[in-house]
């Protein structure tokens, strides 16, 4: 029944209450004030939100593979895709150098955490403006939205990652020992993703400018990542640490060197690549916790 | 513990908003042309600052809550009332941490917790069953405790059989139930409830009604935010005030509300809808309300039997056909006196895109001395667009409309009749009815 043809709110016979005896005293105690200037950012709050994280993050998954008709084949589809282009493009017209990998297993293993990456970066930048009304109407540690938008691009990470495993089994390229540092890059990539995604989603609810930036930031990024062509085209050893700079290229070296084990010695590249990406991730969570006192008013 | 039994204490609470003044006018070409180029920086600059207002420059500074102190002893409910804009939503927003405040503090002890929407996080793609887990994370229930909730909410919403069908496919009541059987199995120390009882039908907002009071009951403190007074008289016995943002009264309930009736002036005849009087969904708005008498005066005022007209100004981007309006009107005391709709009559309106107003001309009733207050319900094929409650509407005089020299009382009931009297000595009994 809708409003519109509501015939009238019912008087409901409700026994007044008189004032209850004096519960239990709580432990919780909570002092709401005006904040100033930077604010903690206030983990342990967050770690006690981890359900909803979880539960968040499980909602971002979900949803999409009941709303799209290739459901998780997309995770797969877009790097395959991308592999593809580049191999014919780069590869064999361009016949850029690929490290003595063949080309098309040297991109596609830095498509796969690319993917991951932009993703993340795309759907935690936008994170907070699509939950404006849960922003409006409920509270929580604010930062669990961008987060859990970055954690539900690791399962399409895991798909695209399954189809990179069968390539190296065709190619005939087995693993090396070097393949349990995976998770240390898989994490540098998190990391980058939502340092960038905390900024960027903490700016978006303010100008929604924001939004249209990014696919031009991500096109920009791709390129000044070492995805389609080798860092070691950069042959001053100097110049290709501060090339790390760029912390997606420690990222890609990195799973070059775990996975294909690629000859390129990549130790400074990815500490420099670290040491970005952690200061994007404190900054932007600094930035982030200092804006939030704004999303619900200005959502 | 020294802290006794306050549950809340609200100490020179305010809340300042920024809204759009004018426009600054460009006065010479160039003039325009380096603000063009200065403004981004200047932009950019303001935003690293943190000062998100002053980047969009805005300037016109609007308390929504100034000065406001009370406290709240456990266990205690408390009843907050007063018009649209009153401030009602934005003490709430504060208490249930969802927006800081600009002055004072808030001393909360105890686990709080807030409902100010029914269903509240849902998701349509996602099943009922799905839905209950995740709306009560965002409640901020434990996976344990909703484990254990879980069948007595299912029972209480009564969506057995639908529990792994996709909330879309649930038609509005039955995902209100399940929003609201969610949350009223919360059980935070402090519950924070706002206007949910608006929705929904009169058996749903009576089920609801009856779980505040079993909460209330309790010993729970509970704040609740309503337009009916006739179910604020009933949960709470205090209530406060709010008018203009400021603590206006704050007592017994039923003084309480006598004080709203009474004192509070009704503002203007146009009332412009902002940002906090509308429902979420957002696909057109009801923009404002005109109140004027039949000569197209202006009015709020009106005696006993004048002709009201109700202009509705309504806002879409996207062509809305088949539109229909409802409007409800309702005593002070809440009481729904009568609802008109386009849709009960029949009447078809034009397709709406942009903007547009429809008029509503109310004929003569003989609604008795009082004021009256609105609900406004737009909508298109069935649905609800919007929906505007609460609103302070017009207000009837005690006129001597009989010209008798004797005034209409409220305890004579809600409307006025006319009858035609007549007198016989001696009037026949007659078998047949009478000849037309």
């Amino acid at each position: 029944m809708s409003v519109i043809d509501e015939t009238g709110l019912e008087n409901t016979k409700a026994t007044k209450i008189e004032q209850a005896a004096t519960g239990p005293i709580s432990q919780y105690h909570l002092r709401i004030e005006p904040s100033k200037g930077w604010v903690s950012l206030k983990l342990r709050e967050l770690w006690e939100y981890r359900e909803l994280l979880y539960f968040l993050t499980w909602r971002d998954i979900k949803v999409r593979y009941k709303q799209t008709v290739l459901g998780a084949t997309w995770a797969i589809i877009q790097p395959l895709m991308t592999m593809v282009v580049f191999s014919l493009f780069f590869g064999n017209l361009a016949k850029i150098p690929s490290d003595g990998i063949p080309y098309p297993i040297f991109s596609y293993a830095a498509l796969v955490p690319w993917t991951f990456f932009a993703y993340g970066l795309q759907q935690s930048s936008n994170s907070l403006v699509m939950s404006a009304n849960l922003l409006k109407k409920i509270y929580f540690p604010r930062l669990v939205i961008p987060i859990s938008s970055v954690l539900s691009g690791v399962v399409d990470f895991m798909l695209a990652f399954l189809i990179l495993l069968i390539m190296m089994l065709a190619y005939g390229i087995a693993p090396t020992i070097n393949i349990l540092f995976l998770p240390l890059f898989l994490l540098l990539a998190f990391t980058t993703s939502l340092g960038v995604g905390m900024w960027l989603s903490a700016m978006n609810v303010q100008f929604r400018d924001v939004k249209y930036t990014i696919p031009f930031i991500t096109q920009f990024w791709m390129f000044a990542t070492p995805i389609a062509y080798p860092s070691s085209l950069i042959e001053n050893a100097l110049l290709r640490t501060i090339y790390g700079i760029n912390p997606m290229t420690g990222v890609i070296e990195g799973f070059r060197w775990a996975l294909l084990k690629t000859d390129t010695a990549p130790r400074s590249i990815i500490i420099v690549s670290s040491l970005t990406a952690v200061l994007l991730l404190i900054s932007g969570a600094f930035y982030f916790r200092r804006m939030e006192k704004t999303f619900a008013d200005v959502v | 513990m020294i802290m006794g039994d306050i549950a809340i204490r609200i100490e020179n609470l305010g809340k300042m908003y920024r809204v759009g003044g004018p426009q600054e006018r460009y006065h010479t070409l160039r003039d325009s042309l380096t603000d063009i180029v200065s403004a981004p920086f200047k932009r950019a600059q303001s935003l690293l600052r943190g000062q998100v207002y002053g980047a969009a420059g805005l300037h016109e500074e609007i308390w929504a809550l100034k000065d406001v102190f009370f406290e709240v002893k456990q266990g205690e409910v408390v009843g907050i009332i007063g018009r649209n804009g009153a401030g009602k939503s934005t003490l709430l927003k504060i208490l249930s941490r969802i927006t800081e405040p600009t002055t004072g503090s808030v001393d909360i002890y105890g686990r709080v917790g807030a409902l100010l929407e029914v269903g509240t996080g849902f998701h349509p793609e996602l099943t009922g069953r799905e839905n209950i887990f995740l709306s009560g994370a965002i409640l901020g229930m434990s996976r344990e405790e909703i484990d254990r909730k879980f069948d007595e909410i299912v029972d209480f919403a009564g969506v057995e059989r639908f529990i792994d069908t996709p909330v879309k496919h649930y038609s509005s009541g039955m995902g209100l139930r399940l929003g609201f059987a969610v949350a009223a199995h919360l059980e935070p120390e402090i519950l924070i409830v706002d206007e949910v009882l608006a929705v929904g039908d009169a058996a749903f907002q009576k089920k609801c009604l009856g779980k505040m009071d079993e909460v209330a009951g309790e010993g729970r403190t509970v704040l609740f935010v309503s337009h009916n007074m006739a179910a604020v008289s009933n949960l709470c016995s205090r209530s406060v005030l709010l008018s203009a943002g400021h603590l206006i009264f704050d007592g017994d309930s039923e003084v309480t509300i006598d004080h709203y009736l009474n004192g509070e002036q009704i503002a203007s005849a146009l009332t412009i809808f902002d940002e906090s009087d509308h429902n979420d969904q957002r696909e057109a708005l009801i923009t404002h309300l005109q109140i004027r008498d039949t000569h197209r005066v202006e009015k709020l005022t009106f005696s006993i039997g004048e002709p009201i007209r109700l202009e509705i100004g309504i806002y879409s981007d996207n062509a809305i056909s088949d539109p229909q309006l409802g409007i409800g009107v309702d005593n002070a005391l809440g009481q729904r006196i009568f609802t008109v709709s386009t849709r009960i009559q029949d009447i078809s309106l034009p397709s709406i895109q942009g903007s547009a107003t429809i008029v509503c001309e109310l004929p003569v009733m003989m609604l008795a001395p009082g004021r009256y207050m609105l609900k406004l319900a737009f909508g298109a094929h069935l649905e609800d667009l919007d929906v505007i409650t609460g609103i302070a509407g017009f207000e009837v005089l005690a006129t001597d409309y009989f010209g008798s020299g004797r005034l209409f009382d409220a305890r004579q009931g809600v409307i006025y009749v006319t009858p035609t009297w007549s007198f016989h000595q001696n009037l026949e009994i007659v078998d047949e009815p009478a000849q037309h």
